[in-house]
């Protein structure tokens, strides 16, 4: 299951590039809220921790990953044409009439979505549940679930917490995509959620915090969370939002880049800054 | 007032309460349904989601007095293969967690049955913070859901065993006061979609649901006296609305009166005009909550303070008549 560390390393370049292609084509979306959440979606799909088979994408004892901010498709479905669920070109249908790659994911129209998100603070909800199914069903799915930082604002996100909690769900895995912004600004100007971490563990969660844009501690994180038992898993994921492509955002004076895609005559110099990696 | 028990007078035999009835269905068909879990916010005892959890404990959780949660785990649930079942007041239920309905169940089309109890004004002394009297009108609007008001505790069992054939989500609202027999188990037939004829006629029609299917008897009985001649329809599936029932009642009786225990926008009226306005446009008349919210009292005084009589269908029913012939 030991996945090389550069192999992971070249796939999150891939995704980057994929995330940065599709929404320019699409003239909408969000590259940045995607780009950040690259290093944990990389290790889940393709460093040994989710068992999903994209040629039996509804297999009833597959792992779960929910995408709970779902502003974040962009990443997930360049993560499911890497595992061959649809062809490659297809992403460059997003946010197009009749494509299955909606502007936020919707499990009606393609496999391996787990959940349709968008309305923010959901997708946790939805975890607790899959992860009770795995319970009933005693088969050892594991569920992750990615929420933004931002929709930590949402009230039932503490309601599902809670209920993880009560019912000890080892097999539940909470990925907080901590990039530091929102909409209007930053996410500790908004409404600080600080601890984290604090706030998961007061509610039973086993929490752990790490550089989530560096592959190795994501996949140390991740294999700590699968041996752990007895209580949910909080990984607070400390990232940067467009991440891959900082200098770029810098130059252009926007530090967020939230919910806009690159300009056309910037996306070979985007492309550049992600081949080039992090200095 | 989790156990207290009230009660709506008729001339008909009083019934148990339509919640009763929905408990005890969901608890017997826990044995034929194995894939079936319920998820409680904390009032199975009220909307006597209890009797199952009793009986099959590994597969009911209460995750707190916590709609959101509620309506999302059970999404999970379902997505996974279970057919999952959610209870609460009609009020909360559907209004605190309208948006996880929406979005975590309507939108994937998950097979989640949401049964609101405690619905109407007929609840009583709770006041009006507890009565869900928009519930029907906010359900419709859920894309793709099955909307179920039965009117006693038969056709609240029958719509129970249907509501879990049916493949996808489905809201059925039930209430708490015991109620008259309208139906016995032995005659009752009930089909999702499918209006039940309790008497025909040729004057006019009385299209009633819950509650208010009792009274609507009740008037056309004292019509009867009148030489006028009533159809009356318990429309317990709302939506989808039986059209051919009302393609008929408007071609072959020319007047309709909407009788329900729910705010007038929205309801049962409310989707009886929009069809029949477009089948064959005839005079409607309406009795329900109109625009206003209830208040404290018993469920007899409320009833009766707010027009949910027999006594206003008939004068509904006299109004409309007169609209015809005009």
């Amino acid at each position: 299951m030991s996945v090389p560390i550069d192999q992971l390393h070249a796939i999150a370049k891939e995704l980057r590039k994929d995330i940065l292609r599709m929404t320019t084509e699409a003239g909408s979306g969000h590259p940045s809220s995607s780009m950040s959440a690259v290093e944990v979606v990389t290790a889940l799909y393709f460093g040994g921790f989710l068992n999903f088979d994209a040629k039996n994408p509804k297999d009833p004892n597959r792992d779960r990953f929910i995408l709970s901010k779902g502003h974040a498709a962009p990443v997930l479905y360049a993560a499911l044409a890497h595992k061959g669920l649809f062809p490659h070109e297809e992403l460059m249908t997003l946010r197009k009439l009749g494509s299955r790659l909606e502007g936020h994911p919707n499990m009606l129209r393609l496999g391996g979505i787990e959940a349709s998100t968008g309305s923010l603070g959901q997708g946790l909800s939805m975890g607790v549940g899959y992860a009770l199914a795995a319970r009933l069903a005693k088969n050892g799915s594991q569920t992750y679930v990615m929420t933004g930082d931002g929709e930590l604002g949402q009230g039932q996100i503490w309601e599902a917490a809670a209920s993880a909690g009560k019912y000890g769900l080892d097999n539940l895995t909470c990925i907080v995509d901590r990039n530091g912004f929102q909409q209007t600004g930053s996410s500790f100007d908004v409404l600080n959620m600080d601890p984290i971490d604090g706030k998961f563990a007061s509610f039973g969660w086993s929490t752990q915090v790490i550089n989530g844009n560096d592959q190795q501690e994501v996949l140390d994180a991740l294999n700590r969370a699968r041996s752990n038992k007895g209580r949910p898993n909080c990984i607070v994921s400390l990232t940067k939002k467009g991440y891959g492509m900082l200098n770029l955002m810098a130059k252009l004076k926007d530090e967020n880049f939230h919910g806009k895609p690159m300009p056309a005559k910037y996306l070979d110099e985007a492309i550049a800054e992600v081949e080039a990696g992090v200095a | 007032m989790a156990g207290a028990s009230s009660s709506v007078k008729s001339s008909r035999p009083l019934g148990k309460a339509t919640r009763d009835a929905f408990g005890r269905a969901l608890e017997s068909l826990g044995e034929s349904y194995g894939s079936l879990v319920v998820v409680d916010a904390d009032v199975g005892n009220s909307t006597r989601t209890e009797w199952f959890g009793l009986k099959y404990p590994d597969r009911f959780f209460n995750v707190g007095i916590a709609e959101s949660n509620q309506v999302g785990v059970a999404a999970g649930l379902a997505a996974a293969g279970h057919i999952s079942l959610v209870s609460s007041f009609a009020a909360f239920i559907i209004c605190n967690a309208y948006d996880q309905l929406r979005m975590s169940v309507a939108y994937p089309k998950l097979n989640v049955k949401v049964v609101g109890s405690h619905a109407g004004i007929s609840i009583g002394e709770d006041g009006a913070s507890q009565m869900g009297i928009e519930d029907v009108g906010l359900a419709c609007s859920l894309p793709g859901f099955v909307v179920v008001v039965p009117a006693d505790e038969a056709s609240a069992r029958a719509a129970t065993a249907a509501m879990m054939a049916h493949q996808g989500p489905v809201y059925l609202r039930v209430g708490r006061p015991d109620v008259p027999k309208v139906y016995s188990d032995e005659t009752i037939k009930f089909e999702l979609g499918k209006a039940n004829t309790l008497q025909e006629g040729t004057d006019l029609t009385i299209i009633a649901n819950g509650l208010m299917v009792g009274p609507a008897l009740d008037a056309a009985e004292a019509l009867a006296a009148e030489g006028i001649s009533v159809r009356v329809l318990d429309m317990h599936t709302v939506k989808p609305i039986d059209r051919d029932a009302l393609k008929a009642a408007a071609e072959e009786t020319g007047a309709i009166v909407v009788a329900e225990e729910h705010l007038a926008h929205g309801g049962l009226g409310s989707v009886v005009a929009m069809n029949v306005a477009e089948i064959k446009p005839v005079p409607i008349r309406y009795v329900n909550l109109g625009d206003q919210f209830g208040e404290s009292g018993s469920p007899e005084a409320l009833i009766e303070a707010y027009g949910l009589t027999a006594a206003n269908v008939a004068s509904a029913a006299r109004a409309v008549l007169a609209a015809k012939k005009a």
